[in-house]
């Protein structure tokens, strides 16, 4: 008789210690693990709704004395964020410590734009006096300070009109301005390099191509993206749509692709190599965007609206993913990432900087390695099952004030009309008579080369 | 140079094939959870790249899974084996505690309580803890291996089962009128008082769901961490005495006295299954983890194998003692248990066998209960003199898995496996015969879509209806009480009323007809040239 019976003891089992840590042991076999889709099931919809008890984005708010127009974030300090109000006065905000480290004081009407230079140790303003002044900028030290200093621009650059926009070269001390037209400086130069003019009465915004830093962008009033390149002196490519666009944004990973926030509620994602159809269409905004900024991971941006709201968007979903908005939050005019894409700021009317979570769930500070597991299991369970109703409903749900609310809700209704409409032309009209352009092509009116 | 070495070497080296272990290949099949999926007819790029991507790491998941197993599983389960013209069902019982180790045999007693029996009892998840509760109201919970008593209390009623709850802190027990709930101290924690004369108890571990059924007939689910009921069940087929889960997916078996065995989940009021087993009543019944197979038995002499899957009888043996107690242990052996003998069986579920696997008789008394302890090579049989055990090798799965029953649980890791038990508490309604099926989406059948939307259309009708008749009480404003608009208002309604018919019919014979108006609209070639107009196209 041959046999083995089981036989445990004890001592092989447990610890020996009450100091070591508890032995742990597995067994993967299916049988003694039963039910587990079930299982899995209820602990997704638990991730899912402890996502949404959690779902706290709103961090902290730095105060203006007049309403923010316009953000710039530095490209070599993740801690610094630099912003200008309507009353001409630029602030430069450390962000962690929350406090003013200077004040930039020198323009005579409000600023529109600020941008850091590459070097991250000046920043270039503009303003509607009709100039534009550089200014030098401190790195925000570990010692308090009691008082924000103020400071003088290093440097003024004048022009004949006022400026609308500004952005900074990506490598060299060039920076170009948006106005009654689209001007190029250099640092040492008082007068612009060259000078874009396309038929357009002014340009509202201007972007540099971050990868290809000779490229870049302006947007018109008269409804008009244009394309520029600063080897050549006259511009590439001009695509005009039926509503304006506010602003523009270089997708920073795929840098053929771009976004505009239109005042039609909508952005528009282009492909600069193919522009007679947009690549994708973002809506879900009540009104006019304001402006708009990609998340340096080029998976995300983030926008400002006209309807006191901020919202962040999928590089290619049609729908907002996260929606930020306040009891004070005022008309948004300026949206930023943070340079590490955790991070949010939006500029208002209220005269306010809010800082938001991008994730709005997740946790402040530095996890331990069995949080991160965690929180990592339970966004792969959501993942798994956001198909099945219930988790869905969860996961999409937002709240929103109650004039977003009504409002979204009568575009809607619109949208539906009109899609019937559509419906019911095309029924009783000769089959293929109805030419019906895609939602993605519906706005563009021309292009001009 | 560089030219030269590139010219050396060859182009596209071969690449080597990775050597596929034949027997692992076997091994992770038990880990793959459901068929590989095709995808290579998909016509979406987009889904088919994502559940590549999903398949390929169910793939790897399932490969590391079953290389895990070979490789980090600490021990093997027992075994026993006759050598020569030895047999292992002629192995008495003395002889194989004197084979096995001193640790093995230590497990193996008799406790003599001929007083207070017979006994039923029940072990703990984890296998550590067996309640003991004798017919006459004794009742006791021991921690067995060490030979230690947890608690003991006459509750002087009637006892006709006993059950653990989610761990070894809490038990149920079925007494004459209502069933209680005991805490480890042996104090009365809760009276349920809607468990009426309950002859069995089973709990669900998963759901937290405590299930009893007994002389009225009716099976009831009770949430434990709740309190509530969450389900009560008339079976309307008498007194019931035997129950058991189907681990696999929590449904409950149980079996009655017309020969019928019905399988019950709590958001059915009838059985999901209705299963005639015997020519007789049904005097036990088991089902194993894998909730494969269920065997039943009748005291008709028969022992029923049924695979649970396909709802087939296997097939069946017979035995001449009336067996009546049933119970399969992690690893697939089946004990039968009839009057004093015990029977174990290896391999008896899938194919039929032709002997035992071992035999014992209990030494004085009639067996009133038969459990194998999990994660042991135990069996314990509770009977009207007491209680025995007996070494079974090969019965209980040798690796258990701390997450789920750690056997030397300490009061910590009791106390955080409780929350977690809690914050993965499945709903009752959740129990279902395939629970592979929670969490797929499922379209609606097309049966269910349509009579959606006729219901959606009569009460879109009703409304308007409802609506008219309304309008039609009002009669006050000037103008529009004249017959001409009355009339012109009715037509209108009825025409309102009509449309959705009429679009539908036109749609359904435009489907159907499509094919001929197309064959109309062109000119045959025998119609005169004058009637051209009337055709769409030119001449065929």
């Amino acid at each position: 008789m041959r046999i083995k019976a089981i036989n445990r003891s004890e001592e092989e089992c447990t610890r020996e210690r009450s100091q070591d840590l508890q032995k742990v042991h597995k067994n993967l076999d299916p049988s003694l693990h039963p039910l587990e889709k079930a299982t899995e099931y209820t602990r997704a919809l638990n991730a899912a709704k402890l996502e949404r008890i959690f779902a706290k984005p709103f961090v902290a708010a730095f105060a203006h004395d007049d309403g923010i127009t316009c953000l710039a974030k530095n490209p070599q300090r993740l801690n610094s964020l630099i912003a200008g109000s309507a009353d001409g006065d630029i602030r430069l905000w450390d962000i962690p410590s929350r406090r003013c480290l200077r004040r930039l004081v020198g323009h005579t009407a409000g600023v529109k734009g600020v941008a850091a230079t590459p070097s991250g140790d000046a920043c270039v303003s503009c303003s509607t006096d009709c100039t534009v002044r550089l200014w030098r900028i401190p790195a925000a030290g570990m010692q308090p300070a009691a008082e924000p200093q103020e400071a003088q621009a290093a440097l003024e650059f004048h022009g004949a009109n006022g400026f609308r926009a500004i952005d900074h070269h990506w490598q060299g001390d060039r920076f170009a301005t948006a106005g009654a037209q689209v001007d190029v400086w250099d640092h040492a130069r008082s007068e612009p390099m060259s000078t874009f003019r396309w038929g357009a009465e002014s340009a509202l915004s201007v972007r540099f191509n971050p990868v290809e830093p000779e490229i870049f962008t302006s947007t018109g009033s008269d409804r008009s993206i244009a394309l520029y390149d600063l080897r050549s002196s006259t511009p590439i490519r001009k695509l005009i749509m039926q509503t304006r666009s506010n602003a523009i944004a270089w997708n920073p990973l795929e840098a053929f692709n771009f976004t505009v926030a239109s005042e039609d509620c909508n952005l528009y994602t282009y492909d600069m190599r193919k522009l007679d159809m947009a690549a994708c269409l973002h809506q879900d905004f009540v009104s006019a965007v304001m402006d708009l900024d990609y998340s340096p991971t080029g998976r995300e941006f983030v926008a400002g609206s006209y309807d006191r709201s901020v919202r962040m968007f999928s590089y290619n979903g049609g729908h907002s993913k996260e929606v930020f908005h306040t009891k004070r939050m005022q008309r948004v005019f300026s949206v930023r990432f943070s340079a590490d894409g955790s991070y949010v700021f939006s500029g208002s009317d209220d005269m306010n900087v809010r800082i938001w979570k991008a994730d709005a769930s997740a946790p402040l500070g530095k996890l331990l390695p069995r949080q991160k597991q965690t929180q990592a299991y339970n966004q792969a369970l959501i993942r798994r099952f956001k198909h099945l109703p219930e988790i869905n409903r969860i996961v999409r749900h937002r709240h929103v004030p109650k004039p977003i609310y009504k409002a979204g809700k009568l575009r809607r209704t619109i949208v539906d009309a009109d899609a019937r409409k559509l419906q019911n032309v095309m029924k009783h009209s000769k089959p293929g008579s109805v030419k019906v352009k895609p939602a993605r092509q519906k706005k563009i009116v021309g292009q001009e080369e | 140079m560089v030219m030269a070495q590139a010219n050396d070497e060859p182009v596209s080296q071969p690449r080597k094939r990775q050597k596929v272990d034949p027997d692992l290949t076997a091994r992770i099949t038990k880990f793959r959870r459901g068929d590989p999926l095709a995808t290579s007819k998909i016509p979406d790029r987009k889904l088919k790249g994502t559940l590549r991507y999903q398949e390929r790491l169910a793939n790897e998941a399932a490969e590391l899974a079953a290389k895990a197993d070979d490789w980090l599983l600490p021990s093997t389960a027992g075994g026993l084996e006759a050598e020569g013209m030895e047999r292992t069902w002629r192995f008495k019982q003395d002889e194989v505690v004197q084979a096995a180790e001193v640790g093995a045999a230590r497990k193996v007693f008799d406790l003599s309580l001929t007083e207070l029996g017979p006994y039923s009892l029940d072990f703990t998840r984890s296998g550590r803890f067996l309640a003991l509760a004798g017919r006459k109201g004794h009742l006791a919970v021991m921690d067995w291996q060490r030979g230690k008593l947890v608690t003991e209390i006459q509750v002087k009623e009637t006892t006709r089962d006993i059950q653990f709850l989610h761990n070894e802190s809490f038990f149920a027990t079925a007494q004459r009128k209502y069933a209680y709930i005991y805490d480890r101290n042996g104090v009365e924690v809760h009276c349920l008082r809607d468990h009426v004369e309950a002859s069995c108890l089973e709990f669900l571990p998963h759901h937290f769901l405590l299930c009893s059924v007994g002389r009225p007939g009716v099976l009831r689910y009770q949430d434990t961490s709740t309190g509530q009921t969450a389900a009560a069940h008339r079976t309307r087929l008498g007194p019931c005495s035997v129950m058991r889960q189907n681990p696999w997916n929590a449904v409950l078996c149980l079996g009655h006295a017309n020969g019928t065995a019905t399988l019950w989940a709590p958001n059915m009021p009838t059985p999901l299954v209705r299963l005639l087993c015997h020519r007789g009543p049904i005097k036990a019944l088991a089902v194993d983890t894998d909730g494969r197979n269920m065997v039943t038995a009748g005291a008709d002499g028969q022992v029923r194998v049924w695979d649970l899957r396909m709802l087939r009888p296997r097939h069946a043996y017979f035995s001449r003692a009336t067996p009546d107690r049933l119970d399969i242990s992690q690893r697939g052996l089946l004990a039968v248990g009839a009057a004093r003998s015990i029977q174990v069986w290896q391999g008896a579920l899938e194919h039929k066998a032709n002997s035992p696997y071992m035999r014992h008789d209990v030494f004085s008394g009639r067996l009133s209960s038969l459990a194998f302890c999990p994660y042991e090579d135990v069996l314990a049989a509770g009977h009207s003199d007491g209680l025995s055990t007996m070494l079974v090798p090969g019965a209980g799965e040798p690796n258990y898995d701390s997450r789920v029953a750690d056997p030397f649980q300490g009061r910590n890791a009791r106390r955080e496996q409780e929350v977690a038990q809690l914050l993965d508490k499945l709903q009752p309604d959740m129990i279902v015969l395939d629970p592979t099926t929670i969490g797929q989406v499922r379209k609606e059948p097309q049966q269910v879509q349509e009579e959606a939307k006729m219901a959606a259309l009569v009460a879109q009708r009703t409304e308007s209806r409802a609506a008219l008749e309304k309008q039609a009480e009002k009669k006050k404003m000037k103008g529009k009480n004249k017959p001409s608009k009355r009339h012109r208002k009715k037509q209108y309604t009825i025409i309102e009323e009509h449309k959705d018919d009429v679009r539908m019919r036109t749609q359904k014979d435009q489907k159907l007809g499509k094919t001929a108006a197309v064959a109309e609209d062109v000119m045959p070639a025998d119609a005169p040239r004058a009637l051209a107009a009337f055709y769409q196209k030119g001449r065929q």
